[in-house]
């Protein structure tokens, strides 16, 4: 990668932060450590890699993505306003009655959404379905899903895990959002998940495991993903709950926090908001 | 102010452990949500968080049970029913054992976490499983009276919790028996039934607008949805002549559809039911949702005239 696309990257990551910290500081509450943990694999697959179209959100051979770990839905939600999926000014309804941006993501709502999710550990299974009705399809796209790292605890995963091997899912590719919290405490403490790309591996995966803040290194991993044509690919992404939010970052309570004026002025600054 | 529902939750399962070695608690990641880390700061032997993992958790707490102990395993209304349905129904009930499953967040209450988390649909799931016995509190005194007899009481149950918020209906010495509900306003010409937080003070603003409006209206609690308190039920329907249930859940399966059950075959009598209509959950405000879905004190007294005019 070059270092103008890198850089062309990290800023559209910064305005993914700056408006998902706005339309959640604009409600007042809302789960902002798991969104800010996934920015940049959002940012680098609806940037660089996914062939999605805001004209034709269901356009039929676009690639797919199943948000699993549902309630980062607001960080998608930015980035496919930022696209043109929907007007902008959508994002500052998130949660409010009658709104197309629920907490969870909901493929009804919200166009470019393909799965809905929120009760956790089920995205996975529905990628898989979704990857065998495009190998049905003969369409030549890709599907992408990403779980949480407590969500990995739910046992549907793992089964999910199985059937993807099991059917060959070469266009498969899921990441693990690594960011070692859940809303009881560290997944360590809680309920760990050690060696957790060995576990993939043993189960049929081929796995990686890399900083997910950094985009030559998710550029690299997706693209050794992509060589693997007959079995389902894991990348485990190393990350910071709470990622490049001043008052979230790496804190624990940051899953679903309030957010006051304060802190929502404050983050804003420190990511350069109204800079360019 | 009082203390929040989830608080009398977990203080009364403390004050309980004291005495009884073998209550234990059990968390699926949502220790945090159900405010249960002050038992495991005094317990924490007997506290067990098994991560994001609801089908496991009952499970695990059916494993307790089969060995004596008496688990209260909680998560949010929708996974404790919906994910765990198969093993809540077989290692705990079929088995016989002894679990006390806790749904959190009933119905609107869920909010903001919108229609993935706002269980419409737990009590009457929970109402098919053989001999089980579903509660839900509408105060922090029969909060607390009502963990105490599920403590007591030998046999599963499904607990309808709701958490955050406090309100004080009942005398701090008034009595709670499961299976009995509780008159909290006697009336002539219709009875409303409610049940929890939400619905029963809706219920009783309710029999204010219609004591205005010349209407006597009596107002039960049915802290126990089953087993139905039959007796009540029927007495009311002949003294009133027309009953109005309310539930922060579907009209089907839960308590409207138990009370029409039994009215239905014991004494036919006209009957509205306040509740979801077969909907889906959303995202908003608790201000926004009960006006959605039609469960305010005005939709409830509207009903009540309109079952009472089908009076013959
Ligand atoms: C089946 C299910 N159980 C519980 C919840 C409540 N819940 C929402 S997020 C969460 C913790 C998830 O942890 P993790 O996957 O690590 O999320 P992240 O750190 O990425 O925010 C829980 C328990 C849920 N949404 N679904
Ligand atoms: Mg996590």
């Amino acid at each position: 990668m070059n270092q103008e696309k890198k850089q062309d990257l990290q800023e559209k990551a910064r305005e993914v932060r700056i408006e998902t910290l706005k339309s959640i500081g604009h409600l007042g509450v809302g789960h902002v450590g798991g969104a800010m943990s996934i920015v940049e694999v959002l940012t680098y697959l609806y940037y660089a890699e996914m062939n999605v179209n805001p004209q034709e959100p269901r356009m039929n051979d676009r690639d797919r993505l199943v948000l699993s770990k549902g309630h980062a839905g607001p960080a998608l939600y930015s980035i496919l306003a930022m696209k043109g999926f929907f007007p902008k000014e959508w994002l500052l309804t998130l949660n409010q009655g009658g709104t197309n941006l629920p907490s969870h993501c909901d493929r009804n709502r919200t166009p470019g959404i393909d799965m809905t999710t929120g009760s956790l550990g089920q995205g996975l299974s529905a990628a898989v379905g979704i990857a065998l009705a495009t190998r049905l399809n003969k369409t030549d796209n890709r599907v992408f899903a990403i779980i949480g790292d407590g969500e990995s605890q739910e046992g549907q995963n793992w089964e999910a895990a199985m059937s993807a091997a099991q059917f060959k899912l070469g266009r498969l590719i899921a990441f693990t959002d690594y960011n070692k919290m859940q809303i009881d405490g560290m997944t360590e403490d809680i309920m760990d998940l050690a060696a957790l790309e060995n576990k993939w591996e043993s189960f049929g995966w081929h796995a990686q495991r890399i900083d997910g803040h950094d985009f030559e290194a998710l550029a690299e991993a997706v693209k050794r993903a992509k060589e693997e044509t007959d079995r389902p690919s894991m990348i485990v992404l190393d990350t910071i709950k709470g990622k490049g939010c001043s008052f979230a970052e790496n804190k624990l309570g940051s899953h679903n926090m309030p957010v006051s004026a304060d802190d929502l002025k404050e983050a804003l600054a420190a990511l350069g908001e109204g800079e360019n | 102010m009082g203390k929040d529902m989830r608080t009398v939750y977990t203080d009364t399962l403390i004050d309980i452990a004291k005495e009884n070695e073998q209550i234990c608690v059990l968390e699926a990641d949502l220790m945090a949500a159900t405010g249960t880390k002050t038992f495991k700061d005094v317990y924490p032997d007997r506290f067990f968080d098994v991560g994001v993992a609801e089908a496991d958790m009952v499970g695990v707490a059916s494993g307790l049970s089969a060995e004596g102990k008496i688990p209260f395993a909680a998560s949010f209304g929708t996974f404790a029913s919906r994910r765990t349905f198969d093993q809540f129904f077989l290692s705990a009930n079929y088995a016989q054992l002894n679990v006390k499953l806790v749904g959190t967040d009933p119905g609107i209450t869920a909010q903001f976490n919108g229609g993935t988390h706002m269980p419409f649909e737990d009590i009457g799931m929970m109402r098919l499983v053989p001999g089980l016995v579903i509660i839900e509190p509408a105060d922090i005194v029969s909060c607390e009276a009502l963990i105490r007899a599920a403590a007591d009481y030998k046999g599963s149950m499904y607990i309808r919790l709701h958490r955050k918020g406090s309100n004080a209906l009942y005398a701090e010495d008034q009595k709670f028996e499961l299976g009995k509900g509780n008159v909290l306003v006697d009336g002539d010409d219709v009875t409303i039934i409610a049940t929890g937080f939400i619905m029963v003070p809706e219920a009783l603003k309710a029999a204010q607008i219609l004591k205005e409006q010349g209407i006597s209206a009596a107002v039960i609690d049915m802290h126990t949805i089953k087993p139905l308190d039959n007796k009540l039920v029927l007495d009311y329907a002949q003294k009133t002549g027309a009953i109005v249930t309310c539930e922060n859940h579907q009209v089907a399966g839960g308590l409207g559809g138990a009370v029409a059950e039994l009215l239905c075959e014991e004494c036919p009598t006209p009957l509205g039911r306040i509740g979801s209509q077969d909907r889906f959950g959303q995202v908003g405000t608790l201000e926004f949702l009960i006006k959605e879905y039609e469960m305010t004190a005005e939709d409830i007294a509207k009903k009540a005239v309109s079952v009472i005019a089908k009076k013959r």
